[in-house]
């Protein structure tokens, strides 16, 4: 009976598909699970993936509570590049590049403006009522040109050694880039599951047309999570041109969007809106970061890199469908033997289909 | 008259989780009968009826149609079999036409694929013989829900069925074109089709049905020739209850609504909004039922949402307890403690994947605000007195809504949070009189509005929710019933007089 909970659990396969890519990584490569450490900080390559893993997962934490309320954010990628472009423009402006307070009111200016941009996100979605996909689409696009016009053109670069620490820093052996990440998951997760706004964000995802009769005020849970998204892609933003000490409006945080929409889905919260799990979030995160470093260690030529992702996608995809286990579940009905209460559970199938 | 048993169910049991729905219940259609399900709210009867169309799969029990036992696996499969069904809500597809919706899958075929002009010829024929005279080639979308029941029923003629289910047929049709369907079912019984109806006006029983089958708590009472049910053992064979005791609920019935000096809990004058309602007056006093009723389209359901700001009012004006009170949104009504239970459950309310639990307490905690979370005893007590009070089976707080039957689920999808004012918009709409008679004098009152919304009439049934709390005044809707209930007041629940 735990068996068969632990199966019908909705992160089972999730899991499974992440040990399964690190045991296919550790034995082409013996190495990939061993930690070494070097002047107090923690090398191999898990932490590596940890530590790139880290503006993805912020990325994709707020794709999760937008999605849960039926809707999508297209823009993170160039929300991703402007906040980038504004830190690092006013630090190559400051007098004094390397003090920790410019780095402060950089790295705030940044956080503001990304903020700013997921609220107008949330403006035309929640009062303006254009659709999700739509209203972000206009970000996706402007948002880099947004960022073209911050940087003039050029690419930034600048020296700033409390700014490089966000990428590349380490405390008590971990980096700070994967630290930054754990803190602000916890933080979002009991901001939803301590607090009702998890609930009433899965209602109107939902149902909103029930949720207004209920009295939820829907329009300020939707315009919420736009801004946590944008401010969420602003921490990533912060984190990639820590990175590599530039602000590259082009290809910061490119294709960004697309990669965290696969870690939600991964992570079971459905595209259609409402139940959410921030858990399925990070493991689906941790299946794609390891996906893209494992293709380079298997040697697979970066050409058919995108075929590859594809298939370990829709592999998962299928293993969480509904149908595609009820299908698995039917053939192996008649081997086991017929169990009290397991009439039960077929109807609960068949009334929820 | 001997006739051939066309379909037959025996034994059937049904078992959702927790609960049996259907406890070894037996079904006998006839050719050339019509057959009356009745049953409570809850009774089973919407769970037969989809173990008879293929929707459900049975537990155990057998059914057999033509005398040949049978295993749906879909809908598709009943209908090849032979079994057509035409449900509450209207099943189809609302951006064909008429004539495709009728001919779906039966198109006239000539040499080059679908000839059309054939096709929507026979779904003429088809819809003619229903009495309606519309062109085939319109969108269905372009017809009121009364006409495409029609359309629906035209469709299962087409399809030459032995038997056809009339799941609530008539819960959004007027008088005259109930009539009219009365007409086309008798027709198709005279030509030997078996035909299961369902509805909960005891008068249309009366008029059309030839057998009755009763249901109660998932369990058939029994089957008895229509001639031979009095109407008044009917409802009480439906209660479980002596007639004596439900007269006696009448009287005091009666007795509570004479006194009316108390201050309304909630008045609104000339309540209206633009294209809607043009204007429309109500009074609710304490411990009240009050009912809307008039015809289809006369605006019931309308005035109804705006009592709660589910549309915005865009006249008149509304007192809660004698002061003035603006009731703009949900959110402001249920400031003031008015309730909302919608007539359209699945889409206005319930949030299907939220467990029993979340759904209840979702609208006192929308008026909490997300920062000021309900503990989890505070939930619980809430879960716990609604539950109780209002008869959630099985009680399973965290199962998810989704699961639960019709019944069920309506009862979790009223807002909790002891509002003073349930506005109900046809909640009711499931059968006579409930458990809820027993729990609490209900009364029922003869009022009059202002002209084009309504004419307050006294509702058939008691109220459910009016147990939620002590002062609890209700105003529900009703669809239209005998002339003489408007009239005359009458107990909660009896459908008109006999």
């Amino acid at each position: 009976m735990i068996a068969l909970r632990i199966l019908r659990h909705r992160l089972f396969w999730p899991i499974v598909a992440l040990v399964l890519l690190v045991a296919i990584n550790t034995l082409s490569r013996p190495s990939f699970l061993s930690i070494t450490i070097k002047h107090g900080a923690l090398y191999g390559s898990s932490i590596d993936i940890l530590r790139n893993s880290s503006q993805l997962m912020l990325v994709a934490l707020g794709m999760t509570l937008v999605i849960a309320t039926r809707g999508i954010d297209l823009s993170v990628g160039a929300v991703l590049a402007v906040a980038g472009a504004v830190s690092l423009t006013y630090i190559e402006a400051s007098p004094e590049p390397g003090s920790v307070g410019t780095v402060t009111v950089a790295v705030a200016l940044g956080l503001l403006v990304t903020l700013v941009l997921g609220a107008w996100n949330g403006f035309l979605v929640s009062v303006v009522r254009i659709q999700p996909i739509i209203a972000t689409l206009l970000l996706m696009f402007a948002g880099r040109g947004i960022a073209m016009l911050i940087t003039k053109g050029q690419i930034t670069t600048v020296t700033s050694a409390p700014y490089a620490e966000f990428a590349s820093g380490v405390i008590l052996g971990l980096p700070v880039a994967f630290l930054i990440a754990v803190v602000v998951v916890a933080i979002v997760g009991l901001l939803v599951r301590r607090t009702a706004l998890g609930v009433l964000m899965e209602a109107v995802g939902i149902n909103p047309e029930a949720s207004r009769l209920a009295g939820v005020q829907s329009r300020g849970i939707i315009w919420s999570v736009y801004a946590i998204s944008g401010l969420l892609a602003g921490m990533a933003g912060i984190l990639y041109s820590s990175n590599i000490m530039a602000a590259d409006a082009n290809n910061a945080g490119l294709n960004i969007e697309v990669d965290a929409i696969l870690a939600v889905v991964i992570g079971g919260t459905s595209l259609a809106g409402g139940k959410f799990s921030i858990a399925g979030t990070v493991i689906g995160v941790l299946i794609i970061q390891t996906l893209t470093t494992s293709i380079t260690f298997l040697g697979i030529p970066p050409a058919v890199t995108p075929v590859f992702k594809a298939v370990v996608v829709i592999v998962i995809c299928l293993m969480q469908s509904r149908r595609v286990r009820g299908l698995l579940a039917v053939r192996r009905r008649p081997v086991a033997p017929s169990v009290p209460g397991t009439a039960a559970i077929d109807a609960s199938a068949a009334v929820s289909k | 008259m001997p006739s051939t048993v066309v379909a037959e169910l025996r034994d059937i049991t049904i078992a959702f989780p927790g609960v049996k729905a259907l406890d070894g219940v037996d079904l006998v259609l006839r050719a050339g009968e019509i057959h009356a399900l009745m049953g409570e709210n809850g009774a089973g009867k919407s769970t037969l009826i989809k173990a008879l169309t293929g929707v459900y799969a049975i537990d155990s029990g057998t059914v057999e149609v033509g005398g040949r036992p049978r295993r749906f696996s879909g809908t598709a499969d009943a209908q090849a079999a032979g079994i057509a069904t035409v449900y509450q809500e209207v099943n189809l597809c609302t951006n064909l036409s008429v004539g495709e919706n009728v001919m779906l899958g039966r198109e006239v075929r000539g040499r080059l694929g679908i000839d059309w002009s054939a096709t929507h010829r026979a779904a003429r024929t088809a819809l003619e013989l229903l009495g309606l005279q519309i062109d085939t080639r319109t969108s269905l979308s372009s017809h009121s829900i009364a006409v495409q029941q029609l359309i629906a029923i035209a469709r299962a003629t087409v399809l030459e069925s032995a038997v056809l289910v009339l799941d609530e047929p008539t819960s959004s049709l007027d008088r005259s074109e109930v009539e009219q369907l009365f007409a086309v079912v008798r027709r198709m019984r005279d030509t030997g089709v078996a035909v299961l109806f369902v509805t909960h006006f005891l008068d249309q029983v009366y008029e059309l049905c030839d057998r009755i089958t009763v249901l109660r708590n998932g369990r058939r009472v029994g089957e008895f020739p229509t001639a031979e049910l009095p109407r008044r053992e009917l409802v009480s064979t439906m209660l479980g209850r002596e007639l004596a005791r439900l007269e006696a609920i009448e009287d005091r019935a009666l007795a509570v609504g004479a006194a009316d000096s108390t201050v309304p809990v909630l008045r609104v004058e000339d309540l209206g909004r633009k294209g809607v309602i043009a204007g429309a007056s109500l009074e609710l006093r304490p411990g009240e039922i009050v009912g809307l009723a008039g015809l289809l389209g006369s605006g019931r359901t309308e005035l109804a949402r705006l009592l709660y700001g589910a549309d915005r009012p865009d006249a008149g004006h509304a007192e809660v307890h004698g002061r003035p009170a603006r009731l703009s949104s949900p959110r402001a009504a249920l400031a003031h403690r008015i309730a909302f239970s919608s007539e359209d459950r699945r889409s206005e309310g319930i949030i299907p994947d939220l467990s029993v639990r979340e759904n209840l307490v979702l609208a006192v905690q929308a008026q909490r605000g997300w920062a000021r979370p309900l503990s989890r005893t505070q939930q619980d007590a809430i879960v716990e007195r609604y539950m109780t009070s209002l008869g959630v089976q099985p009680p399973m707080p965290a199962r998810s809504s989704a699961t639960c039957r019709a019944a069920t689920s309506r009862r979790c999808s009223w807002a909790a949070g002891s509002p003073r004012i349930p506005s109900s918009s046809s909640w009711t709409s499931p059968p006579a009189a409930s458990t809820s008679v027993r729990r609490r004098r209900s009364s029922v009152r003869s009022r009059t509005s202002r002209p084009a919304a309504s004419r307050c009439c006294s509702s058939r049934r008691s109220s459910r929710r009016s147990c939620a709390s002590r002062s609890a005044s209700t105003c529900c809707k009703t669809g239209i019933s005998s002339p003489k209930s408007s009239t005359r007041r009458t107990s909660t629940w009896m459908t008109s007089s006999p």
